[in-house]
């Protein structure tokens, strides 16, 4: 037998102003299996609340319709109230008649009827709601943080300094990522090795975090707090035990090729670590360019080794770690500027881009801190920096980029610090310094005699003394310009990794039209995915500067302990579930899932499809695509569909 | 006589239309009284069928509202919605029906004015077609 309780809110005079409450009240009574309908000041308030409660307990309600609010604002409530009356909290329906009735029309008895329907179509779907539990999941109370760059490196010293461990994965020989490449940071000119490397010995130190570098995770399977990854170490082409970094391999090497961590600028051997404060301090062998290993000859590195170290059969190991979320933390690239033809970049040598000049700038570089130009190791006395290479370009990608105005800002004061007499032009569309003490620093820059050139930049040709010429349109002027410089630098933007739709694709993330990996909500829900359990932080979402990268990556690390803080998860029972003795086992649902929620299962001789509660996210798409109607989505079945529209068309409850 | 007054069923998307309909709401806007919205978890959990039940139970118009394409909660929903939509376009004329009389939108949660603006056309419009019983359909 049903036994509906109604409960009708006034909400002060929201509701009450523009609705007869006592007129919906009496209608509502006649509707069927409605044992008692009561319309209060402010039900959602604690005597409101008491007052459900109480009917409940003394007059065996077994299900309960709320006409009021926006089932947004205190469905939780009202679920809430029916669990402490002792009632599966999932028999509520809620009527909207506030939002969707009383605050949008204006005629009284019009607006009445619409919430009387309106009281209807709750009635008819509650009569058809079953009680529903939540289904309990236990957590791994571990986090893979992909990537350890600043916002990896952040994350996982968060978490693990909170006391549980992170499994972090590096693509690359050594944790630092972007940040480890550059010099000086804007504004406050620190080093950023001064600032980046003593977190990276806190992460190798601490015994909450398991480091794998050289290593890419190529499987993830499961669901939020029960992830199951794949991790591959690739061969260093040495025991890295047994490895102490003395770095006489390297010294002894005698070949010597572009180094890529250099951006091409310096050059490095063919037995490497990326720069002298590598976490771990330990080489890879190129395998590409070593002599041994491509022609059978060499073989000094392993002479020279004290510790024995050298394996060059050494192949890749395959590591599987358990967690309950991921945190992906994978960078960006810079904007390859090859595709702007018109800019000369790879055509002229003295066309670089701003990452090459940071290497320049770096005391640790192949200059060791001197600009010099590429084509003759002159000193440029005249630099142009060309603002909005690959972004604000609808040629190229249509995002600001947000650190290339102070990063060429930046690279003009040190140049002007260093040559006084040098004469530098910022050549840009809008000066973008939106940062905290970025406008004072843009400023400064500009009492320091460097030109700010308004006007995108059209061309750049060569001269043949290696000079190259700069044409744009300066908007202040309204007039095209032209004028030789030593030097080029092109300020490129950032640009999703060359590897993101791998990592899209393990952990079924969404990307924006953009390229980088999209938050789910702009605003309110910017760390969070669209997979449950699964993060992002830093310059994977967007392009971002430092301090951004690590808020956001502090933001990654909370929301990641809020998952696996946990030894339990509830997970919502809105669901769909599958009516085996029915199915045909078609497939039609398992191909439709976004989720890969569904498997074929063997049943009786015959394939039936099942489930997995937890990676269901309870979109109803399987339902609509079944051919026999043998999926259901909990509580929102076409059985109570029909029913509803019964009740408001049909005239029927 | 009276005027017509239509009856429009909606089934609005969880997480676009419906918050879009509720801001509409929050916002003051006022809009024809004629539409009964159901809440829908995704425009792509929407049978046709609910669709045919509502015009079969003597709706005068029916609406699907979701998320815009790209932004859909799960992933592609709307698309899917989409498609079936066209379908059913197809099929209405067969039925006797007037293709003007079903509607799919794209309301996000943020568009409280479209979806007041919406309702107002679309309850313009059916009432510029008239009644079902009245007419041959």
């Amino acid at each position: 037998m049903t036994n509906i309780g109604i409960y009708i809110c006034h909400c002060g005079t929201n509701i009450a102003g523009m609705i007869d409450v006592e007129e919906l009240a009496r209608k509502a009574a006649k509707l069927k299996d409605v044992s008692v309908v009561k319309d209060y000041r402010y039900l959602c308030s604690d005597p409101g609340q008491d007052l459900i409660k109480e009917d409940i307990r003394s007059m065996d309600l077994d299900r309960v319709v709320v006409a009021a609010c926006s089932p947004r604002m205190h469905e939780s409530t009202y679920r809430k109230v029916l669990s402490e009356a002792g009632i599966n909290p999932f028999l509520l329906e809620i009527a909207n008649i506030r939002e969707q009735a009383s605050w949008v029309h204006s005629e009284k008895e019009k607006t009445t009827e619409k919430a009387f329907d309106l009281v209807r179509i709750a009635v008819a779907k509650v009569k058809k709601d079953e009680s529903l539990e939540s289904l309990p999941a236990d957590v791994i109370q571990r986090v893979l943080v992909i990537g350890a760059g600043i916002a990896g490196i952040q994350t996982s010293l968060d978490i693990a300094n909170i006391g549980y461990e992170v499994v972090l994965v590096e693509k690359e020989q050594s944790i630092g990522g972007r940040m480890s490449q550059l010099g000086k940071t804007f504004p406050t000119l620190d080093c950023s090795a001064c600032i980046l490397t003593p977190r990276m010995v806190e992460v190798s130190t601490n015994p909450k975090i398991r480091l794998h570098t050289y290593s890419e995770v190529e499987e993830i399977s499961g669901f939020i707090g029960n992830f199951h990854a794949k991790i591959r170490k690739k061969s260093r082409g040495l025991n890295p035990d047994l490895c102490t970094g003395c770095g006489e391999c390297t010294a002894r090497c005698p070949t010597k090729v572009p180094g890529e961590y250099d951006e091409g600028m310096g050059k490095r051997k063919a037995i490497y670590t990326l720069f002298p404060q590598a976490v771990p301090n330990v080489p890879v062998i190129d395998r590409a360019n070593c002599v041994y290993i491509t022609k059978g000859k060499c073989g000094i590195c392993k002479k020279v080794c004290p510790a024995g170290a050298i394996d060059y059969e050494l192949g890749d190991e395959i590591v599987e770690e358990e967690v309950g979320a991921v945190v992906v933390a994978s960078g960006f690239d810079p904007f390859d500027p090859t595709s702007k033809e018109e800019l000369g970049y790879g055509r002229y040598k003295n066309v670089i881009t701003g990452l090459q000049l940071e290497r320049l700038l770096h005391t640790a570089g192949p200059t060791k801190g001197e600009v010099i130009r590429p084509s003759d190791g002159a000193v440029p006395k005249r630099i142009a920096f060309v603002q909005c290479v690959g972004s604000r370009d609808e040629h190229a990608n249509k995002y600001c980029s947000r650190v290339c105005c102070m990063h060429a800002i930046k690279n003009a004061l040190l140049i002007k610090e260093h040559h006084p007499d040098a004469e530098i032009f910022i050549y840009y569309i809008d000066i973008r310094a939106f940062g905290k003490g970025y406008e004072e620093f843009y400023k400064r820059t500009q009492e320091h005699g460097i030109k700010f050139m308004r006007g995108r930049v059209a061309e750049i040709f060569e001269e043949n003394n290696g000079n190259v010429v700069v044409r744009a349109d300066d908007t202040l002027l309204g007039m095209v310009m032209e004028n030789e410089v030593d030097m080029a630098v092109l300020s490129v933007g950032m640009v999703p990794r060359s590897d993101s739709a791998k990592i899209q694709k393990l952990l079924g993330i969404a990307t924006g039209s953009d390229g980088f990996f999209m938050e789910a909500h702009a605003k309110l829900r910017p760390v969070e995915t669209l997979v449950d359990g699964v993060f992002l932080a830093g310059t994977a979402q967007g392009p971002k500067d430092i301090p951004d990268t690590v808020a956001q990556a502090k933001g990654a690390a909370s929301s990641a302990l809020g998952v696996i803080s946990h030894k339990v998860l509830e997970l919502s029972p809105l669901i769909s579930e599958v009516d085996e003795r029915l199915c045909r086992g078609c497939g039609d649902c398992k191909d439709i899932c976004e989720y890969g929620a569904i498997e074929l299962i063997t049943l009786d001789s015959r394939n039936a499809a099942r489930i997995n509660p937890a990676l269901c996210k309870g979109c109803g798409a399987c339902t609509v695509a079944c051919c026999n109607g043998s999926i259901k989505l909990r509580n929102f079945t076409d059985t109570a569909t029909f029913a509803m529209l019964e009740a408001v068309l049909g005239g029927e409850a | 006589m009276t005027e017509f007054d239509p009856r429009i069923i909606a089934f609005c998307c969880n997480w676009c239309s419906y918050v879009g309909a509720d801001l509409a709401g929050t916002s003051r806007l006022q809009y024809p009284h004629n539409v009964r919205i159901i809440r829908t978890m995704c425009s792509g959990q929407v049978f046709p069928s609910y669709i045919l039940k509502a015009l079969e139970l003597g709706a005068d118009g029916v609406m699907i509202a979701g998320c815009h394409i790209g932004d859909c909660h799960y992933v592609s929903g709307n698309k899917k919605a989409e498609e079936r939509f066209r379908m059913l376009l197809g099929i209405m004329k067969t039925l006797g029906l007037d293709a003007r009389r079903i509607r799919l939108e794209w309301i996000s949660a943020s568009e409280g004015v479209k979806f007041a603006n919406t309702i107002k056309e679309f309850a313009r419009e059916i009432k510029e077609l008239g009644p079902r019983n009245g007419g041959k359909e």
